[in-house]
C-alpha cells in the first residue's frame, strides 16, 4: 500500500515538472531534427518533403567549391582572429581586479566598479548607438580632433575595416572586463588575510604580495575560465559583429556565427548554411569534451 | 658593532624608502589607468544624455561635448510621438513583465523540484535539461522549427523559448539545496502536498536567488534582439532594440520621420527645437538605457551571490 502510494506521488511530481520538459524538448531538442535540412536541397516556399534529398554534397562542396572553400577560409580567419584576441588577453580582468584590490580608498573603488560593469548589461544595439554617437563623422571624436586641427577631414573610424578585429576586441573589452572582473573579486577576498598580512611582516613589497600570493590563488579561476572560453573557440556569437557590419567592413568581420545568419537568411542558402553550423557544432562539442578533460587531468574536477 | 648595525638599519631604511618609491608609482599609475577606465565607460553615456536635451543643431554638429547647451525637453515629445516607437516601447515592457515573470517562476519551481529525491526519474531529467546549456542546433534549425510552430510574427515566440533556463535553475537548486530540509519535512507532516510546500515554504526563503534570476531574466528579455530579426516581420511587433537598431542603419527612415514632424507642426520651428538625426537617434538611446540605468544601483548587489553560486556549480 505504502509503495503504491509513493510511487503515485513520485509520477504526480514528474506529472507537474512535464510541461517544462515538454518545452525544453521542444525548443532545445526538436530543433536537432533540423539537421536533416543539411542533406536537402531546401529552398523555402517549397517543402523539405518536396525538396530533392542531395545526401553529403552540402559538406563536400565546402572543400569542392573553390568559392565556398574561400569564404570559409576568410570567416574561419575572422573567427579565429578574434577568439584568439580574446585568449590572447583573457589575463586583463584578472589583473584588471588585482589592481582594483590594491585601491585602498572605498568610495573611489566601488565608482570604478558601478561605472565598469555597467556596459554588460546593455545591448549590442546600444553599444552600437553608443560606437556611433561616439565615432561618426559629426561625433565627439571627430569633433574633438578636428577643432584641435588634429584631422582636416572627419575619420571614418566605422565604415573601414582597418584594424576592425582590434576594434571589436576593443568594444568586446569595453563591455566585458569590468563583468569579467568582479567573479576575480570575489575570489581574491575569500584569500585568507593571515597569508598577506604573514608576507607583509617578512617584508614582502606590494609587489610580492601580488605577484606570490593573489596571482597564484587566482589561477585556478582563471584556468576554468580559460578552458571555457577554449571550448566556445568557434562560438563568438552574431550579434555584436551583426550590429558593427557595414559594406566596408564586412568581408573582416564576418565571423561563423554572423555567414551561417548571413548566408541563410541573407541569399537564402539554408541548406548548405546549415550544414556549415552542423559542423560547427561537432567541433564545439569536442572542444567542450577535450577542455573538460583537460581541466579533469590538471585540477582534479571538470567544469560541465 | 655598532657602527656595522646602524649602517645594517640604513640600508634595510634604505631598501624599505625605495620599495615605497615604487609602490606609490605603481599606485598612481594604477588610480590614472583607473581613472580612465571609468572614464570611457561612462563619458558615452553622459555625451548622448547631454545631447538628447541640447540644443539640436549645435548637437547635429557635434558642438556639444561636455556640459549641455541650450537645455530643452522637447527631443522626449517629439520621441513619444513617433508612432512606431511607443508601440515598440510597449512590446519591450511586455516581453520584459510576461518573459521575466515566466522564466522566475519556473526557475523557482523546477529548482525545487529537481531537489526532490521522490520525483520520478529526478535525475534524468535534470540532466536533461542541463545538457541543453551545452548544445545548441544552430540559428538556421532553430528558426525553421519557430516557423513550423506558427511562432513567426508572434508575441509568444519572445517568451517561450526562454521560460526554461538552465542556468537560473541551477543557481535556485543550489539555494533551495542550502536551505534546511526540515522545514519542507515538517509541513509535509502536517499534510502539505508538493505544490503547498513549493509556494507556501520554499518561495518566501528562496526570494533573495530569485530576485538575481530576475534581474538577469528581465535584462536578458529588454536586450534580446536577435530573436526579432529573425523572426519578426510586422512593424506591430517591433522591439525598442529593433527600432533603434533601424534608426541607426537606416537614415531614410529616420528622415521620413523628420519631414512627416515638420508637416504636422509648424515649419516654423527654430532650427534649435527641429528634430534632426542625431536628436532622434541620441533620444532613443536615451530611452532604450534608461530602464537598464534605473534598475542598475538596485540588482548590483546581487550581483557577486548571483555569480558565485553559478561558479560554483556552472
Amino acid at each position: 500500500m505504502l509503495k503504491n502510494k509513493k510511487k503515485a506521488r513520485a509520477y504526480k511530481e514528474f506529472l507537474l515538472v512535464l510541461p517544462f520538459i515538454l518545452l525544453v524538448a521542444i525548443f532545445s531538442y526538436y530543433p536537432l531534427y533540423g539537421w536533416i535540412y543539411a542533406f536537402f536541397d531546401y529552398k523555402p516556399p517549397k517543402p523539405l518533403s518536396q525538396s530533392a534529398f542531395v545526401g553529403f554534397k552540402w559538406f563536400t562542396n565546402i572543400v569542392s567549391n573553390k568559392i565556398k572553400t574561400q569564404e570559409i577560409l576568410r570567416v574561419l580567419k575572422n573567427t579565429f582572429a578574434m577568439s584568439g584576441l580574446s585568449l590572447l588577453f583573457s589575463w586583463f580582468p584578472m589583473m584588471f581586479a588585482v589592481f582594483l584590490n590594491e585601491i585602498k580608498c572605498v568610495p573611489f573603488k566601488k565608482f570604478v566598479q558601478t561605472v565598469t560593469t555597467l556596459p554588460n548589461f546593455i545591448s549590442w544595439v546600444l553599444v552600437y548607438s553608443i560606437a556611433y554617437s561616439i565615432f561618426s563623422s559629426t561625433g565627439a571624436v571627430n569633433s574633438v580632433l578636428q577643432s584641435m586641427g588634429l584631422a582636416d577631414k572627419p575619420i571614418m573610424f566605422l565604415q573601414s575595416s582597418e584594424h576592425i578585429w582590434f576594434k571589436m576586441w576593443l568594444w568586446l573589452t569595453w563591455k566585458n572586463a569590468g563583468w569579467a572582473a568582479i567573479m576575480y573579486l570575489a575570489a581574491i577576498s575569500g584569500i585568507d588575510e593571515q597569508l598577506t598580512e604573514a608576507a607583509r611582516v617578512d617584508g614582502a613589497s606590494r609587489w610580492q604580495v601580488i605577484w606570490h600570493i593573489t596571482v597564484p590563488s587566482l589561477l585556478p579561476t582563471y584556468f576554468v575560465l580559460l578552458m571555457i572560453s577554449l571550448a566556445n573557440f568557434l562560438s563568438n556569437g552574431m550579434e555584436q559583429y551583426y550590429v558593427f557590419s557595414n559594406s566596408f567592413n564586412k568581408s573582416s568581420i564576418e565571423v561563423l556565427d554572423l555567414y551561417v545568419y548571413n548566408m541563410a537568411i541573407g541569399a537564402g542558402g539554408y541548406s548548405i548554411s546549415t550544414a556549415v553550423s552542423m559542423l560547427k557544432s561537432v567541433v564545439s562539442v569536442i572542444l567542450l569534451f577535450t577542455t573538460n578533460t583537460i581541466s579533469k587531468a590538471v585540477r582534479g574536477e571538470g567544469f560541465i | 658593532m655598532a657602527a656595522k648595525n646602524k649602517t645594517k638599519l640604513n640600508r634595510s631604511q634604505g631598501v624599505h624608502y625605495k620599495m615605497g618609491m615604487s609602490e606609490r608609482l605603481m599606485m598612481v599609475v594604477t588610480y590614472f589607468v583607473y581613472i580612465l577606465f571609468a572614464f570611457v565607460c561612462f563619458y558615452p553615456f553622459y555625451y548622448i544624455l547631454i545631447n538628447s536635451i541640447s540644443n539640436n543643431d549645435l548637437s547635429a554638429r557635434g558642438k556639444v561635448l561636455i556640459v549641455p547647451l541650450g537645455v530643452h525637453f522637447k527631443n522626449f515629445v517629439a520621441v513619444a510621438k513617433i508612432q512606431g516607437l511607443s508601440q515598440a516601447f510597449l512590446v519591450s515592457v511586455g516581453r520584459t513583465v510576461v518573459g521575466a515573470g515566466l522564466t522566475v517562476i519556473t526557475a523557482g519551481f523546477l529548482g525545487f523540484m529537481f531537489t526532490r529525491d521522490t520525483m520520478w526519474g529526478r535525475k534524468f531529467w535534470y540532466r536533461f535539461v542541463v545538457a541543453t546549456m551545452y548544445f545548441n542546433a544552430g540559428i538556421i534549425p532553430w528558426f525553421l522549427t519557430m516557423s513550423n510552430l506558427g511562432l513567426k510574427n508572434n508575441f509568444w515566440g519572445y517568451i517561450f523559448p526562454l521560460v526554461v533556463q538552465p542556468f537560473n535553475i541551477i543557481l535556485c537548486k543550489t539555494f533551495v539545496e542550502s536551505t534546511p530540509k526540515a522545514l519542507q519535512e515538517a509541513a509535509e507532516i502536517d499534510g502539505a502536498g508538493t505544490l503547498t510546500v513549493f509556494f507556501r515554504v520554499i518561495l518566501p526563503i528562496i526570494k533573495p536567488i530569485l530576485a538575481t534570476v530576475a534581474i538577469f531574466a528581465a535584462v536578458g528579455q529588454w536586450n534580446a534582439f536577435q530573436d526579432t530579426l529573425l523572426l519578426v516581420t510586422t512593424p506591430k511587433l517591433y522591439t525598442l532594440q529593433f527600432v533603434l537598431y533601424q534608426y541607426l542603419t537606416q537614415a531614410n527612415s529616420l528622415k521620413a520621420i523628420i519631414n512627416s514632424q515638420m508637416s504636422t507642426e509648424s515649419i516654423a520651428a527654430s532650427l534649435a527645437h527641429s528634430q534632426t538625426q542625431t536628436s532622434i537617434r541620441m533620444t532613443v538611446t536615451i530611452v532604450v538605457v534608461f530602464p537598464i540605468i534605473c534598475v542598475y544601483p538596485f540588482f548590483q548587489r546581487y550581483f557577486t551571490s548571483g555569480i558565485m553560486i553559478g561558479a560554483v556549480k556552472g
